[in-house]
């Protein structure tokens, strides 16, 4: 792969925003111009140094960049098998990885002289990070969140109400995620002249899915230079693994190794309930099939009459019945792998990160550690997983408490059922 | 000669503007909706905008979008909105019916597996909001092999460099969309609309018929005398979603096709 450039991995999309077949432009007329003109915005950004020295300053001294990339050595130890890697893009300002793409966006709004900036959370954190952004530099922020996260993400909605966003709770649909989008599309088409969309994963209409990988393709390419200096030169890891709802952190973190044929490449999705006929889940590749949705083709969750079905997880960030077009390619093309966990797995995984690595993870990445928890015991020693640890776990503790049964009103913490 | 170009042809002989009404079908049932749309024509409706249900109308405003819901709740499907076309054709074999919505539902059937159902049924042109002529290989150009019109829309943002793009595959008419916005928002203004469709007529022979935000007869009539035609939806809809009787709402939008035609 690597050594054949007419055969990279890397090259998407065309110059029609397609990965293969997935991908494209599918909005309405009134944004397609401002569509195309963020395209053109974006390309020059991307080959003009000054744009990238000041992410770069930004991330270093802002985000907190680079974050470590960490040898776990008691879950290591634990799971009695691969040599297990954590990237700790937790520990960036504003506790995940959403922040690497929010800077490049609210940069480029500012070069296309947008002074309102819109956005969809579903778990929160994208919307905190755009938030936290617009206020460092004073733009007007107005946050969509499905009526149901606003209820389930208490603390990173006050989060946002505190630096100075409105919050904007979603009531149409069952107010999640998907509704979210829907509603911040709207807004974008009737205040399309000053308004950005800054979107918060690898979906969307071209350029946007492209874009939100490049900027967080810091990720992976952290990794590459970190191992090397923690594994020895030219040392790539075995696997990589990352969480996927829209996946943002995983396309960060997979994208500089796709031409590197040895490294095995993991997404995992969120099973919910279990990936069954009741969609009680949010796995759109174990679960869907391709059809056309918020401005992409791709993987979607959806029934025999091409209707949207909400998706079903524990954690509020994966809770989205589609998935990136980038994903839908290197699934069908074969390169990247694609599993599911259910709620019940990655809360597992939850207390065993607290348990073995002192490390609260948000629910998202326990998706992809209760992964490394099934296939790292059967790997040997010298194997290298890395995992994007991509959020911490302070926005979760209550919905963990309650699935776990403590009541932290009373004072005696636990109440056993 | 498409059933669409026979009724512009028509009323331009006759010197008169359009009216076109926007339903949702199966809002809220089947049989309600059937009926409404089977007395369209009688109420002055020159062409029927079929709205197809979808779950993620994201172009729409809550009017439209609610009304989505009532008909997939009750039951719609793609296949009963193509029946609901035949049944019509039974009664009315002059009246254009174009379908309105989203491409998912279209994509999920296979497009040409869609195109020979939507012709046999008696449906003449489509419009599909989310399919900008960047993805015209998808619908657009299939449709119209298959002898359907595939209506465009042009909006505020669409600018004199776009507008060539916009209008190449367009056949039927043009629609153009009078506001930076969903359906059932703001109202269109005809002082700013008005040299926004001479702007488009300067590039094209194909009527101009301008919808959103526009919700009464007066308006109707204003708007529809600065263009071919008016289209009014979510002033309709909303009429549906307060359970009035079918002929109160055929009373209301003969009241609006009598605006748009005294233009």
């Amino acid at each position: 792969m690597a050594d054949d450039l007419f055969n990279s991995f890397m090259n998407g999309p065309d110059e029609k925003g397609r990965f293969g077949d997935f991908g494209g432009r599918f909005v309405s007329e009134t944004l397609m111009p401002l569509i195309l003109s963020l395209e053109e915005e974006y390309e020059k950004a991307k080959t003009d140094q000054s744009f990238w020295d000041q992410m770069n300053d930004l991330w270093k001294h802002y985000v907190g960049r680079p974050s470590p990339l960490y040898y776990a050595e008691g879950l290591t130890a634990h799971l009695g098998g691969a040599k297990i890697y954590l990237k700790r893009d937790e520990l960036n300002h504003t506790g995940a990885h959403k922040i690497n793409n929010v800077l490049g966006q609210i940069l480029l709004a500012r070069r296309m002289g947008k002074t309102r900036i819109i956005a969809e959370t579903g778990a929160g954190q994208h919307g905190v990070a755009t938030a936290t952004v617009c206020a460092k530099f004073g733009l007007k922020c107005v946050v969509y969140m499905g009526a149901h996260d606003v209820e389930r993400q208490a603390p990173n909605v006050f989060r946002m109400r505190l630096l100075g966003a409105e919050v904007v709770p979603v009531t149409s649909g069952r107010g999640t995620l998907k509704d979210a989008m829907n509603d911040a599309l709207r807004d974008w088409v009737t205040n399309v002249r000053e308004t950005f969309y800054c979107i918060g994963t690898v979906a969307g209409p071209h350029p946007y899915p492209a874009m939100v990988r490049d900027f967080q393709s810091i990720i992976g390419k952290e990794v590459r230079w970190q191992l090397a200096e923690q594994e020895g030169e030219g040392r790539l890891p075995d696997t990589v693994i990352a969480a996927i709802g829209g996946g943002s952190n995983a396309m960060g973190l997979f994208y500089p190794f796709l031409d590197d044929k040895d490294v095995r490449i993991i997404g995992v999705e969120a099973g919910g309930k279990g990936v069954n006929e009741k969609m009680e889940h949010c796995a759109s590749l174990t679960g869907g099939r391709p059809g056309v949705l918020h401005g992409n083709r791709t993987y979607l969750l959806q029934d025999d009459d091409g209707q949207i079905l909400e998706g079903y997880s524990i954690s509020a960030g994966l809770d989205y019945p589609g998935i990136g077009p980038e994903h839908s390619w290197l699934h069908d093309t074969g390169r990247a792998e694609y599993v599911s966990i259910t709620d019940a797995e990655a809360l597992e995984a939850f207390q065993l990160s607290c348990k073995t690595e002192g490390i609260i993870p948000a629910l998202e990445p326990c998706h992809a550690l209760a992964h490394v928890t099934k296939i790292a015991p059967d790997l040997p020693a010298d194997h290298i997983i890395v995992m994007n640890m991509c959020g911490r776990g302070d926005k979760d503790i209550f919905t963990v408490a309650r699935h776990l049964g403590f009541d932290m009103s009373g004072p005696e913490g636990r109440v056993f059922e | 000669m498409s059933r669409i170009d026979a009724k512009f042809a028509k009323l331009k002989a006759e010197g008169k503007k359009a009216f076109v009404a926007y339903v949702m079908a199966g809002d809220p049932d089947y049989d309600t909706s059937l009926e409404i749309v089977k007395g369209l024509p009688a109420a002055g409706v020159d062409v029927i905008e079929l709205g197809m249900p979808f779950t993620d109308p994201m172009a729409d405003g809550p009017t439209i979008q609610l009304a989505g819901q009532r008909a997939l709740e009750g039951g719609q499907t793609l296949d009963k909105t193509l029946q609901m076309v035949r049944e019509l054709r039974k009664t009315d074999q002059e009246t254009p019916v174009v379908m309105m919505g989203y491409y998912n539902p279209i994509y999920s059937r296979g497009v040409d597996t869609f195109l020979a159902q939507a012709q046999e049924a008696g449906i003449d042109g489509l419009i599909v909001v989310d399919l900008p002529p960047e993805e015209d290989e998808e619908l657009c150009i299939p449709a119209q092999k298959a002898g359907l019109n595939f209506i465009r829309l042009a909006t505020p943002t669409t600018d004199d460099k776009r507008l060539p793009k916009v209008l190449q595959n367009t056949s039927g008419f043009v629609y153009y969309v009078s506001i930076t916005g969903i359906t059932g928002a703001a109202e269109a203004q005809a002082g700013d609309v008005g040299p926004e469709v001479a702007r488009i007529k300067s590039q094209t022979d194909l009527p101009v018929i301008v919808g959103f935000g526009i919700k009464t007869p007066e308006a109707a009539e204003q708007i529809a005398s600065v263009a071919d035609g008016a289209v009014v939806g979510s002033a309709i809809v909303k009429l549906v979603q307060e359970k009035r009787p079918v002929p109160d709402i055929l009373a209301y939008v003969k009241s609006l096709a009598d605006g748009a035609h005294r233009a």
